[in-house]
C-alpha cells in the first residue's frame, strides 16, 4: 500500500526528512508555505564552524529531495482527526489523508523592535542578524556604509534569556553566530573596533572555542560583559551604546557606525497554530512539546507525528539534520510496525 | 555652598575617547594579552591580591577601559611569583606580560 507521509515545512529538516524517506522507498509529501525551499538557512551566507556556503547545503538538500511530492506557497487550512489518521486540507485546495505527519516547521526569529531600547526600526544604523546575513549575500543594505565603518557592535540575547520579552530561555546558537559575524565584518573592515556585548559566552559546540579564541586573538574583537541598557542616536546619525561593564564595574558608554541585535529563536506561530490543529502540547518553553525530552525528542505525544529540527527548540544546522534522519527511520519502523 | 550632597565624577567609561595606542603596542610585545577571557584564575590564586588588591584579570580589563594608573598601581604589589601563569587556562605567560606592561607604561621603569 501506498502511504502518505506529510513534512510539514521545507527547511533543512523538512528536505533532510524527506531526503532519507525517498532513500528509503517512500514518495513523501512535503508542504512549505514560503514560495522556496530551504527556509532560514537559505537566508544565511556562511556556516559556522567550518565557514561553508549555505547555498550548498540547502541547494545540495534541495537536489536530492527533488523527488518528493513537494507544495510551495501552500498552508495548512484546517486538520481533521480521522479514527486512526488525519485528514490534511491544503490551502491550494487539495486533501491529503495520512496517517503520518512530520512537523519540521522550525522557528521563528525574536522580532527586535519589541526590544525598543535598543532602537531597530527606530535608529537608521541598527539591524539584525539576519539583516547582516542579507548584506553578506547581496551586498546590499544602506545601513553598512563602507567608507565609514570605524566602530560596530554586536548586542547578544536580544529577546532571549528575557522574561520580559517572554523568552526566558537561550537560544543556542546567537552567541556563536555572533563572533561568526564580528569576524566576517572584521575580515571586510580591518581597521573597525568591533565590541560583543554579551552577558555568557556559550561556546557549547565543536570548534565554538576556536572561534572565540581567533576572535579574540588573531582578530582583536572587544568581549564586554554586560547588557546593553540603551541605545540612543547623535546628531551624525551614528549610535551611542550603554552598558554596564560588569568586570570593571563601571557603566561604559560607545558610539558606533553599526549595531547589529542578534536577536533569539522563538516558536514558530505556525507551529502552535498547526499544534492546536492536531491536539499536540505546548512545552513550558513556548515550543512542541516530545514524548520526552531527552530520549524522545524527535516523538511527539500523538502516534504517528513526529518532530524533527527548531519546532522543539534551538538548534544548529548539524543537530537539526541528525533529528531529521532520526525522525525518518522512525517514520520508516513506524510503516513497517503498521504493515 | 552646601547642597546637603554631593556629586562625584563620573566613573563612566566612554570608549570614544580611550587611547589605545600603548595598548596596542603591548599587543605587539604579548599578542596573548587579547586572549584574557577575564575567567578570574590568576587573581584567585594570587598570594599578593587578598592584601593589596592585586588582581592580573582587573589589569588587563583596566588596560583596555583606558584605566591605566589604576592597572599600573594594583601592579606594584606583584611579586612576580608566577602562580598565575601556572594556572592561565588560555596558556597566557602572565608572568612576562606583567613585566612589559611595566616596559610600556612605566617609562622609568620603576
Amino acid at each position: 500500500m501506498k502511504e502518505n507521509i506529510v513534512i510539514i515545512g521545507g527547511g533543512i529538516a523538512g528536505l533532510e526528512v524527506a531526503v532519507q524517506l525517498l532513500d528509503l522507498g517512500y514518495k513523501p509529501i512535503v508542504i512549505e508555505k514560503r514560495d522556496r525551499l530551504g527556509g532560514h538557512v537559505a537566508d544565511w551566507n556562511l556556516l559556522f564552524p567550518d565557514m561553508i556556503p549555505a547555498r550548498d547545503v540547502v541547494g545540495n538538500l534541495i537536489a536530492r529531495a527533488s523527488e518528493a511530492n513537494i507544495f510551495l506557497n501552500t498552508e495548512i487550512s484546517f486538520v481533521n482527526k480521522l479514527k486512526d489518521s488525519y485528514n490534511i486540507m491544503l490551502s491550494n485546495g487539495i486533501s491529503i489523508n495520512t496517517r503520518i505527519i512530520v512537523m519540521t516547521t522550525g522557528f521563528a526569529l525574536f522580532d527586535a523592535a519589541k526590544k525598543e531600547e535598543y532602537g531597530y526600526g527606530v535608529y537608521d544604523q541598527v539591524m539584525t542578524n539576519k539583516d547582516l546575513e542579507h548584506w553578506f549575500n547581496t551586498g546590499d543594505d544602506k545601513r553598512v556604509n563602507d567608507s565609514a565603518m570605524n566602530a560596530v557592535g554586536f548586542v547578544h540575547c536580544v529577546g532571549s534569556r528575557d522574561e520580559k520579552a517572554r523568552n526566558p530561555q537561550c537560544s543556542k546558537v546567537c552567541c556563536i553566530t555572533a563572533i561568526k559575524q564580528a569576524i566576517e565584518l572584521k575580515q571586510r573592515f580591518p581597521e573597525a573596533m568591533v565590541y560583543c556585548f554579551y552577558m555568557d559566552l556559550r561556546m557549547f559546540g565543536k570548534k565554538y572555542e576556536d572561534f572565540y579564541i581567533n576572535a579574540q586573538r588573531d582578530y582583536g574583537i572587544r568581549f564586554i560583559r554586560g547588557r546593553v541598557s540603551e541605545v540612543s542616536e547623535n546628531i551624525d546619525g551614528r549610535v551611542i551604546v550603554k552598558a554596564e561593564d560588569t568586570l570593571s564595574g563601571k557603566p561604559v558608554k560607545v558610539t558606533l557606525d553599526l549595531l547589529v541585535l542578534m536577536a533569539g529563536i522563538i516558536c514558530n506561530t505556525d507551529s502552535t497554530r498547526l499544534a492546536n490543529m492536531v491536539s499536540l502540547p505546548i512545552d513550558s518553553d513556548g515550543f512542541l512539546k516530545s514524548r520526552d525530552n531527552v530520549a524522545e525528542i524527535i516523538e511527539s505525544p500523538r502516534d504517528g507525528i513526529f518532530y524533527a529540527g527548531a519546532c522543539t527548540g534551538p538548534k544548529t544546522v548539524p543537530e537539526t539534520l541528525a533529528e531529521a534522519r532520526a525522525a525518518a527511520l522512525k517514520v520508516h519502523l513506524f510503516i513497517k510496525g503498521l504493515k | 555652598m552646601d547642597f546637603g550632597f554631593k556629586i562625584s565624577p563620573s566613573s563612566a567609561i566612554n570608549l570614544d575617547n580611550v587611547d589605545l595606542t600603548k595598548f596596542e603596542e603591548l599587543h605587539r610585545m604579548e599578542p596573548d594579552v587579547y586572549k584574557c577571557m577575564a575567567c578570574g584564575s590568576c587573581s584567585a590564586t594570587c598570594p599578593a591580591s587578598p592584601f593589596s588588591g592585586m588582581s592580573m584579570r582587573k589589569v588587563i580589563t583596566a588596560l583596555q577601559r583606558g584605566k591605566e594608573k589604576e592597572a599600573v598601581a594594583m601592579l606594584r604589589n606583584c611579586m612576580l611569583c608566577g602562580k598565575c601563569s601556572m594556572v592561565c587556562p588560555r596558556g597566557i605567560n602572565t608572568r612576562h606580560l606583567i613585566l612589559s606592561i611595566f616596559r610600556i607604561y612605566r617609562e622609568d621603569g620603576k
